[in-house]
């Protein structure tokens, strides 16, 4: 038997991935969009629907970054109104383990449980900068070690809270003492229709696999080439034995993009189109600076790379992850750049992720059943550029020939998003 | 004039916790039906029951104009993401959102959270000034017009519209801008139960709509003369303060008479004043208050919501709305129309085309 992906969608984002400047672009705020989306990854018998999550905006420069959307809505209220307009699909909440209590997130997350009947997931993200913490009481650095035994400990707490109440109702009192959190009481909420929401990691550092291997139902990763992800997926799969786990019970679901068009060659110039809009000009000075740490705004995206060297200890960019080893980075964009006479902007698109799966829907339908039947990936999240619209293509297109094919699920079979995922309900530790 | 000013009602819906969608989307369905300002659904952490204002987010898509008030509370969360969630809530239900405001006092809370110790009500509810204060800027910190789209820029947002809000309290402090754009009222009704001393202070300078308890009409208007000078004395428009009358109401078995007791005004029973009749007693008993002036409407709290709420809306409200004392649909979309709120202006828009600071 075909081996079953699994699929989910995430709202487009706040970065470059999402195409705000295209005419069919809509809100990226308005309630509509979102169950728009949601809809149609319901249509497409998608296992979860994902949200991300800001709690500073990104500067560059000590300027608010203004050529991406900004803004977007609080994951957890969104996904409590989109359970009203779903049945089925599962619903994601990235939400930061740093800047919240266990107490009030967990019971958060079990409320989104009971009121969706059994489709809540938590994706467990930390932050360590000072510069998120300006917005919260906590404030301040957390070190990176701390991180994730804060994290770690966080997951343990929440499901020590959400084991509190016997599956039958009744509420007992709960006491935690740990590094991180001391805390005691009575929790709120029974137990979940699922026991414990899917706790879904995102992260792909050693930290980070060890975590979602001890601790988390899903992994959320961004290796999207076949060989990094059969890499990833063996080494992630073979670190859950020592935590008395099978493989099956941590899923691998790379963030991927798909661009289709009806034959091979016309998606390919769709791709080609998106990355263009993808990297405006002003957007292909701001990847520079992000590179080089410098003021570039008077060079011409059309030109040349600028002849100065990065400055690698430049603090220009705030609110997003650290870039590579800048002179590294900046090397290599100056020999490709020579060897293909490129422009900063045609540089910048050379060089920037394109999108994972281009083709036809015959094409890109087999290559994600490669991924799945060869080992580098148990299904996909799948991240389109467009709102609200963007996810149309796939699920008219290529779900279909999926299912013909015996790899994706035809109708749901079960209610929870545990039953989507094939996770089993977890042991109650009473 | 005062003959003339609207009445304004709103109920509880919650009551023995519940944890599924359909209950309280029924209780707010039919309260909507009945045309009332707004739902409210009581929370906290000292006992079992929902986070409201998830309750409220999933009853939102299933219902179009009742307002939906959850309390959230401000001694153990985070005023950004408090300001981040109730914004939300804004959105997803179209205008329709606002928050009560309300302190955790217990030792049992602090201990749920291993934070920090219990406090008096005074710091508390300082705190809660100051969360609903953040809050409002917070909401203020994008112009309504921030969103550009401006192609031959390249800018998704005009950047001189965001706002950073540099909030000092005295238990945290907040950079901002918000993350969730101006929500659809600008501010979503922030609501405060202005019965004690250290939250009435709290509410006149920070709430849009006070409850207060009261055992007859006169001492409701001392109450609400008392609110409202409080609020002038801050420079605020007195009349842009609701206050309402928070009424625990029974009708369980009495069908006509009430309890004795009634002509002197309902009584008092616990923290709040406590009504025992028919629903066509409390429709004079709201008639009578309202008509000589001394509230701008009620916040009836059911004793058994399933029961006691039907019997408002088809009893109560039918006979004020037979009477032309309440409105029979809502003619507004919004919590801030239904309650006769203006939409505030934006405080950084106004500093900054008139220069000044905000």
């Amino acid at each position: 038997m075909t081996k079953q992906m699994h699929l989910a969608a995430h709202f487009p984002g706040v970065n470059s991935t999402t195409v705000w400047a295209d005419p069919r672009s809509r809100s990226q705020i308005d309630f509509a969009s979102f169950e728009q989306l949601a809809r149609t990854a319901e249509r497409g018998k998608f296992d979860f629907f994902f949200l991300a999550e800001g709690l500073r905006l990104r500067e560059h420069n000590g300027l608010i970054h203004d050529l991406d959307v900004v803004g977007r809505p609080e994951s957890l209220t969104v996904l409590n109104a989109l359970a009203a307009v779903t049945d089925r699909l599962g619903l994601a909440a990235t939400v930061n383990a740093t800047f919240n209590e266990p107490y009030e997130l967990a019971r958060r997350l079990a409320t989104l449980d009971h009121l969706s009947e059994g489709r809540a997931a938590w994706n467990v993200v930390t932050s360590s900068d000072a510069f998120t913490g300006e917005n919260f009481r906590r404030g301040g650095y957390l070190d990176r070690s701390d991180r994730y035994t804060r994290a770690a400990e966080f997951v343990a707490t929440a499901r020590e809270l959400w084991d509190s109440w016997t599956p039958d109702g009744t509420s007992r009192p709960f006491a935690h003492s740990g590094q991180h959190f001391q805390v005691s009481g009575e929790f709120t909420v029974p137990r979940s229709p699922q026991g414990h929401p899917v706790v879904i990691q995102a992260g792909d550092s050693g930290e980070g696999r060890e975590f979602a291997a001890s601790a988390a139902d899903v992994i959320f990763t961004r290796h999207g080439t076949l060989e990094a992800g059969r890499i990833f997926y063996a080494d992630v799969k073979a670190r859950l034995a020592k935590y008395g786990r099978q493989p099956d019970d941590l899923k691998i679901m790379p963030g991927v993009t798909v661009v289709i068009g009806d034959t091979d060659a016309e998606a390919q110039q769709n791709a080609a189109e998106i990355r263009r809009l993808q990297v405006s000009p002003q957007n292909a000075i701001l990847a520079l600076e992000q590179v080089w740490g410098r003021d570039l705004s008077s060079y011409d995206p059309d030109g040349p790379l600028p002849d100065i060297d990065p400055d690698p200890g430049s603090r220009l960019s705030q609110g997003r992850a650290g870039l590579a080893d800048p002179l590294v980075r900046a090397a290599e964009w100056r020999a490709l750049s020579a060897a293909k006479g490129l422009s900063i902007r045609q540089t910048v698109i050379e060089t920037t992720t394109r999108q994972s799966f281009i083709g036809s829907p015959q094409t890109v339908a087999a290559e994600l059943e490669t991924f799945v039947s060869t080992g580098a990936a148990d299904g996909f999240i799948l991240v389109p550029h467009l709102t609200p619209g963007g996810l149309d293509p796939f699920v008219d297109r290529v779900v279909p020939l999926l299912q013909e094919r015996g790899a994706f699920r035809s109708e749901y079979a079960g209610s929870t998003l545990r039953s989507h995922l094939g996770l089993a309900e977890p042991v109650w530790k009473g | 004039m005062s003959a003339t000013r609207p009445l304004h009602l709103a109920a509880e819906i919650g009551g023995p916790p519940r944890y599924d969608a359909a209950s309280h989307t029924a209780l707010a369905r039919l309260a909507e039906q009945g045309a009332l300002d707004f739902v409210t659904l009581n929370d906290s952490f000292a006992r079992p029951g929902p986070d409201a204002l998830a309750v409220l987010a999933r009853v939102a898509p299933a219902t179009t104009r009742i307002g939906l008030v959850p309390t959230v509370t401000t001694t153990h969360t985070e005023p950004f993401h408090v300001s981040s969630a109730v914004a939300t809530l804004d959105w997803v239900s179209g205008g329709r959102a606002g928050w009560h405001a309300d302190v955790s006092t217990t030792e049992a809370e602090a201990r749920l959270f291993g934070r920090r110790g219990a406090a008096p009500a005074d710091a508390l509810w300082q705190e809660a000034g100051e969360a609903a204060d953040v809050a409002s800027r917070l909401w203020d910190s994008w112009e309504d017009d921030a969103e550009i789209r401006d192609v031959s820029t390249g800018r998704f947002i005009d950047r001189d519209k965001l706002h950073y809000v540099d909030f000092e309290g005295s238990t945290f402090s907040v950079r901002g801008p918000a993350i969730v754009p101006r929500p659809p009222q600008g501010r979503p009704v922030t609501v405060i139960d202005g019965t004690s001393g250290p939250a009435r202070k709290a509410a006149a300078r920070y709430a849009d709509v006070v409850y207060v308890r009261a055992t007859s009409p006169e001492q409701a208007s001392a109450l609400r003369d008392d609110v409202r000078g409080l609020a002038a004395a801050h420079g605020r428009d007195p009349d842009t303060l609701r206050v309402l009358v928070a009424l625990t109401v029974d009708l369980g078995d009495a069908e006509t008479a009430p309890e004795p007791g009634l002509e002197s005004g309902p009584q008092l029973a616990g923290r709040g004043t406590y009504f025992r009749g028919g629903p066509v007693d409390l429709a004079e008993l709201v008639t009578q208050w309202h008509r000589g002036g001394a509230v701008d409407g009620f916040h009836l709290t059911p004793l058994a919501p399933e029961r006691d709420l039907e019997r408002i809306v088809n009893g109560t409200v039918a006979l004020l709305q037979h009477r032309s004392l309440f409105r029979t649909f809502h003619p507004g979309g919004t919590l801030r129309e239904h309650l006769g709120l203006t939409r505030p202006a934006n405080r950084y828009a106004l500093a900054r085309t008139s220069g000044g600071t905000a």
